[in-house]
């Protein structure tokens, strides 16, 4: 089961390493957990392991220790700060300049001055990208399932693309669109779309027959079976796949950035990396994780809210 | 019988019932995987029929196929050989007239719909409009002893509720045969016997004709006019048994009747006889 989701996450983290300046790009995944701390247990319903392959294998915990473990979890992200703060305060490394310094750079760029609109058109490429995939993944992911020959035939050649690492194939990406918008929305689309689509596939083959029976009984029509059975049913599924390639779609928005670009916030790091501005350079990183963080943010709240009853019935189940 | 309630199913004929059996069954025989090395004949040869408004209970050891049965008789699956006719037609698919309950109600419920909603599906998909299915929601949860819980969730009411909402939303469209598929298996006592006196009130009150599958010969006795004992894998009818018991039944009073107790135990007899 697991393999629809171990392949790319290592994809994922292991492609922005290829270049220079990527290292940024990785930290998007990782401060995005602790920032959703704060919510409480993020991808709860999503990450419940048992049902999805992208889930991330923890089991619910009562709540009280739950609301300690998000607190705990603030603290140390808390702890992190400060201590950058601390250790940077007299820092001289042109490298590694005081996190005050940092922030003031952060605000005079990006609050007040005019460097968000960099991220204007990284936000565009992600938003068009993403909904892409995941229109793709599902409707995709469905046609899939619907039709077993076909699915039989192609599921070898989906997860031999599958493990392709995506930045190998931007140069062919890049060969075949130049280097415009185009491409970058591609990129997006071709690296994000797997989760999803493999999480619809495995979730709707995962549908209870019994329920299935039920919709035949029922008499729905094969329509209406798909829409309000088959589709509910494999929701905290495909959720979870969502999730990832929300994840991976972020990354590719920067990663797509770096290469024969002049905007976006992916530039906007590499290119004051390469002036030598690190400071400029670290609050690009760190815009980057803010948003990151915003968006799963908003995905957790949005999975909440489709989910709804899944979390309850699982919070249910728990008791039993 | 009435023919028409609430606006649902009102193009059914009068003259459907009352003229022949409901179902009627043939030298029914049901093979697994056939042709194939784990083929398994589950049934060999069933027939009985089944008349407007009887309860008709089915009992037989475990394994020996009550399930499959049930299932071919309903439509969901294909028949080997054999003929099944319901209201004399034969079946392609689950008739409009038929509804099943099956034994694990915490499945066959959605969870992600709530309780009026799960009612509702079967009259959404007959067109049924809002009004109308608003009110038939309320009548059949009332009709099954469930007042204010058309909100709530599958997963917030204890099992014996949620078997009820089950049989309510298959109430809802006021089938002509009811199949049951052990409902009461995994209910504790108490629920079972109120669960048993619902369903035989509702069957007055509906008309509907119901044929139950059960491992519990008290349960079986209670409940039906007909029993039919099945043999063990492939089964075959092994006997019928009229149920000539005083009606209204009530667990206190038929329970303690003498002629309940001998038919239990011959039942139990030939159940249990192999
Ligand atoms: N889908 C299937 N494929 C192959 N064999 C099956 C299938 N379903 C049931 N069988 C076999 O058919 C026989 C009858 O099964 P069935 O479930 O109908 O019995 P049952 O009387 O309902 O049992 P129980 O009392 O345990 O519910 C069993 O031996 C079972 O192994
Ligand atoms: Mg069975």
């Amino acid at each position: 089961m697991s393999t629809t989701n171990s392949p790319r996450d290592a994809g994922g983290t292991t492609l922005p390493a290829s270049a220079p300046a990527t290292a940024p790009a990785v930290t998007v995944p990782d401060v995005a957990p602790a920032g959703s701390g704060s919510a409480g247990r993020p991808g709860a319903p999503a990450g419940n392991g048992q049902r999805g392959p992208a889930g991330n294998g923890r089991r619910r915990a009562p709540a009280a220790l739950r609301a300690l473990a998000s607190v705990w979890r603030l603290w140390f992200f808390a702890a992190l700060i400060v201590a950058w703060w601390l250790a940077s305060a007299s820092s001289s490394s042109p490298y590694f300049p005081p996190l005050s310094e940092i922030l003031h750079r952060l605000v005079d760029l990006w609050i007040t001055g005019d460097s968000k609109k960099d991220l204007v058109p990284s936000l565009e490429h992600f938003a068009i990208g993403y909904a892409m995939a995941g229109a793709i993944g599902v409707v995709g992911g469905a046609l899939l399932w619907y039709f077993r020959h076909v699915r039989d035939a192609i599921t070898p050649l989906l997860y031999f693309v599958y493990v392709i690492p995506s930045a190998a194939i931007l140069p062919a990406i890049i060969a075949v669109l130049g280097i415009g918008n185009g491409m970058k929305i591609a990129i997006i689309v071709l690296a994000s779309v797997w989760p999803t689509l493999l999480n619809t596939v495995d979730g709707m083959r995962g549908v209870d027959p019994l329920q299935l029976d039920t919709a035949r009984v029922l008499h729905m029509s094969p329509l209406r079976t798909v829409r309000s059975v088959v589709l509910p049913a494999a929701l905290p599924q495909i959720m979870a796949g969502l999730r990832n390639s929300l994840q991976i779609s972020i990354i590719m928005m920067v990663v797509s950035e770096l290469v024969a670009s002049t905007s976006g916030i992916g530039f906007f790091i590499l290119d004051a990396q390469q002036r030598f501005a690190i400071t400029d350079m670290w609050t690009g990183i760190i815009v980057l994780a803010v948003v990151g963080s915003l968006l799963t943010l908003v995905f957790v709240a949005v999975e909440r809210l489709v989910l709804g009853w899944y979390i309850g019935a699982r919070a249910v189940e728990g008791k039993r | 019988m009435t023919t028409s309630r609430g606006g649902v199913a009102t193009d059914r004929e009068p003259t459907a019932r009352g003229s022949g059996p409901v179902l009627s069954v043939e030298s029914l025989r049901k093979v697994y995987n056939a042709g194939r090395a784990d083929e398994r004949e589950a049934i060999a040869d069933v027939s009985f029929e089944v008349e407007a408004g009887e309860f008709v209970c089915i009992v037989g050891p475990s394994g020996a196929g009550k399930t499959t049965l049930l299932r071919c008789l309903s439509g969901l699956l294909p028949l080997t050989s054999g003929t099944a006719l319901f209201e004399g037609a034969a079946m392609q698919r689950v008739p409009e007239q038929v509804g099943v309950v099956f034994q694990d109600y915490s499945r066959s419920l959605f969870p992600w719909l709530s309780i009026s909603r799960n009612i509702a599906v079967p009259l959404k998909v007959r067109k049924v409009d809002r009004q109308a299915r608003e009110r038939r929601v309320r009548e059949v949860l009332t009709a099954v002893g469930l007042g204010d819980v058309g909100k709530r969730y599958p997963w917030q009411l204890s099992g014996g509720m949620q078997q009820r909402v089950a049989i309510a939303r298959a109430l809802a469209y006021q089938p002509d045969l009811l199949f049951m598929d052990e409902p009461f298996a995994s209910v504790d006592a108490q629920t079972r016997f109120d669960l048993e006196d619902l369903i035989l009130r509702v069957r007055d009150e509906y008309g509907v004709t119901i044929v139950l599958v059960t491992h519990d010969i008290d349960e079986a006795v209670y409940l039906a006019d007909r029993v039919i004992v099945l043999s063990p894998a492939p089964s075959q009818v092994k006997e019928i048994v009229a149920v000539d018991l005083a009606k209204p039944r009530s667990q206190a009073v038929t329970r303690s009747d003498e002629r309940f107790t001998a038919l239990r135990q011959h039942l139990l007899e030939l159940v249990t006889a192999s």
